[in-house]
């Protein structure tokens, strides 16, 4: 905020702050992993009348991949944006964002997590904007509206919960639902959250905003977007109707039709588009499919595999959105039918580049194969054909659009491009910039690659996690003291 | 006064999602306004109206005696009016933008972003 006018030393200041943030969220996550579920009652109120921030295994592993996506995404922004953009406090909202995104995955109280979801949505806001071009307008205005509307919902169904209940902390909430025998009105206000986070996450009808906006800004402001915004939706969903709800047979089948029809319109809409930041929109969608359908087969088996999904996911889908602004700055644009010849100019380049590629589809040794064969076998367990058959779908498309991208992107001939007016192409880049633009992608590779062959320990975390989230009598405990027993 | 306040959220809620429903930019983000403030009035609402004082604990005794008035809605009423004023703010500093850069406030012509190029 000091530095204004000083976009060099914002730079700098963002790639430390994202540092020491990234080193904080290793030590919460040590903390939990050895020590189990953590507890803060802000300003020494006790639980269930203060805010409250808790931090169990599902909190910290998303805490942690926020602190090493941030750290990833300043880098890449410190190479990628224009000092006319910074000038205008790109990097204070950036950090702003990462701000309400930890927030909120701490929030251990329900409308302290509405107030976290503000200040995502604030500062999204601002990042999709600055700029001002007119596509980035008319996207920040469909996204705008959208996400108000579902901040309202959000707080609409905090409203009917506070009034069914009385009382906002989520543990106590667990509890007091669980008393009630009349679950109707319970289960009304659980669609209201449904449709409020359904917005945010983009699960079918509600996906309309995302792919209108999404490849509007910045690609370093589109990879945390693609990253980590859709996913606060998804686990806002995952905490809510594991802790807050109990799912029973009409909530799965909600949960579950709308996993399908979410797999098969984020697929279908993605075989069509030529944009490669649009088909990348359109396979969000498609893959926030599987972490619902994962959760809406409520087994625990299911549960494991769609976290295990989420944390794959959020890495290779920022890592996905780099790619696609290094390859805007080589080829001068998205349109894939343009593009070609990667493979013959920038042959190490392009096998980097295949790494997020093909770990998005989940060809066996990668990363994106491990969830799904934990959903598959979460479906058969629970007798879910008919989903199972649309995950299927949802990968074998991933794996159709993505060999579609390569053989266009990659081997095809080049055509003739005309970028826009002073458009500055990679070669033109300073050493300097070329290096910050490449160290997170190859960074966030390993990363995945890591996830792929190392695959025991992130099993082994997804299924801590799933098993804290269907057994929540610790969590509650530990929220609210012993007393509660 | 129960009634009363229920009626008026529903009519705010009605006549919120009837103007975000409208194709003009300025009548969406006044549906957006007046949806933000039938939120208030519902949590107002279900939080519980009672006539009493305010909870205010007098030096003495631990807890208090008498009737009063939860102070927990309106927390949040007064947080949500803050975030919402915020919110709103920038959407009129956007429309602005908007109409400034696209040249028009008709919703249906802003579509450039869903063409397939």
């Amino acid at each position: 905020m000091f530095l204004w006018k000083k976009v060099m030393a914002q730079r700098i200041l963002s790639i430390i702050g994202s540092s020491i943030a990234l080193i904080f969220s290793i030590v919460l996550f040590s903390q939990v992993w050895q020590n189990g579920t953590m507890v803060i009652q802000a300003g020494n109120w006790e639980a269930p009348y203060g805010i409250t921030l808790v931090s169990d295994t599902l909190s910290a592993t998303l805490v942690l991949l926020t602190g090493i996506l941030g750290l990833a995404i300043s880098v890449f922004a410190a190479g990628s944006i224009v000092n006319a953009r910074a000038r205008f406090g790109f990097f204070p909202i950036l950090h702003f964002l990462f701000m309400g995104l930890c927030g909120s995955f701490l929030a251990g109280d329900i409308f302290n997590l509405y107030v976290w979801f503000e200040i995502i949505i604030i500062s999204s806001f601002v990042l999709l904007t600055i700029g001002g071009e007119k596509a980035q307008i008319e996207g920040a205005v469909k996204y705008f509206t959208l996400n108000i509307l579902a901040s309202v919902i959000f707080l609409t169904a905090i409203a009917v919960l506070y009034g069914i209940t009385g009382t906002l902390n989520m543990a106590d909430l667990s509890l007091k639902i669980a008393a009630i025998e009349d679950k109707t009105l319970v289960n009304i206000c659980a669609m209201i959250f449904f449709v409020g986070f359904g917005i945010k996450s983009a699960v079918f009808p509600l996906y309309f905003w995302l792919p209108a906006s999404y490849h509007t800004p910045p690609h370093a402001v589109a990879a945390i977007f693609g990253g980590l915004l859709t996913k606060v939706g998804v686990y806002a969903m995952i905490r809510v109707f594991t802790l807050i709800f109990t799912l029973d047979p009409f909530l799965e089948n909600v949960l579950m039709g709308v996993a399908m029809l979410t797999l098969f319109s984020g697929a279908v809409g993605a075989l069509v588009q030529r944009n490669l930041q649009k088909i990348f929109s359109y396979l969000i969608i498609c893959h926030i499919g599987f972490m619902v359908a994962g959760l809406g087969m409520g087994s625990t088996l299911a549960l494991t595999g769609a976290i295990f999904y989420m944390i794959h996911d959020i890495v290779v889908k920022a890592n996905l959105f780099m790619v696609g602004g290094l390859l805007y700055r080589i080829n001068g644009t998205s349109n894939i039918k343009r593009m070609g010849e990667m493979y013959a100019r920038y042959p190490l380049l392009s096998l980097l580049m295949a790494v997020p590629l093909f770990s998005l589809v989940g060809i066996p040794p990668l990363s994106g194969f491990w969830p799904k064969l934990s959903l598959i076998l979460g479906g058969l367990e629970t007798g879910n054909y008919v989903l199972i058959g649309f995950i299927l779908f949802g990968s074998f498309m991933t794996l159709f659009i993505i060999a579609k991208v390569w053989a266009e992107v990659f081997w095809k001939k080049k055509e003739v491009t005309n970028p826009p007016a002073n458009f500055r192409f990679f070669e033109a880049h300073t050493q300097r910039e070329k290096i910050l633009i490449l160290i997170p992608i190859i960074f966030l590779s390993i990363l995945s690659l890591g996830i792929g062959f190392g695959a025991g320990p992130i099993q082994a975390l997804s299924e801590r996690i799933s098993g804290e989230l269907s057994d929540v009598s610790t969590y509650i405990t530990i929220v609210l003291g012993e007393k509660s027993n | 006064m129960e009634i009363l306040l229920a009626l008026m959220t529903g009519v705010l809620y009605a006549a919120g999602i009837y103007m975000i429903l409208r194709r003009s930019l300025v009548k969406l983000i006044l549906g957006l306004i007046l949806l933000g403030n039938g939120v208030n009035l519902l949590i107002f609402l279900l939080g519980g109206i009672t006539k009493g004082k305010p909870p205010v604990i007098p030096d003495g005794p631990a807890v208090l005696g008498e009737v009063f008035a939860a102070p927990l809605p309106q927390a949040l009423i007064l947080t949500a009016i803050v975030i919402s004023f915020g919110l709103q703010s920038f959407a009129i500093v956007l429309i602005k933008r908007a109409y400034k850069v696209v040249k028009t406030d008709d919703l249906d012509e802003m579509n450039t972003t869903d063409e397939n190029a």
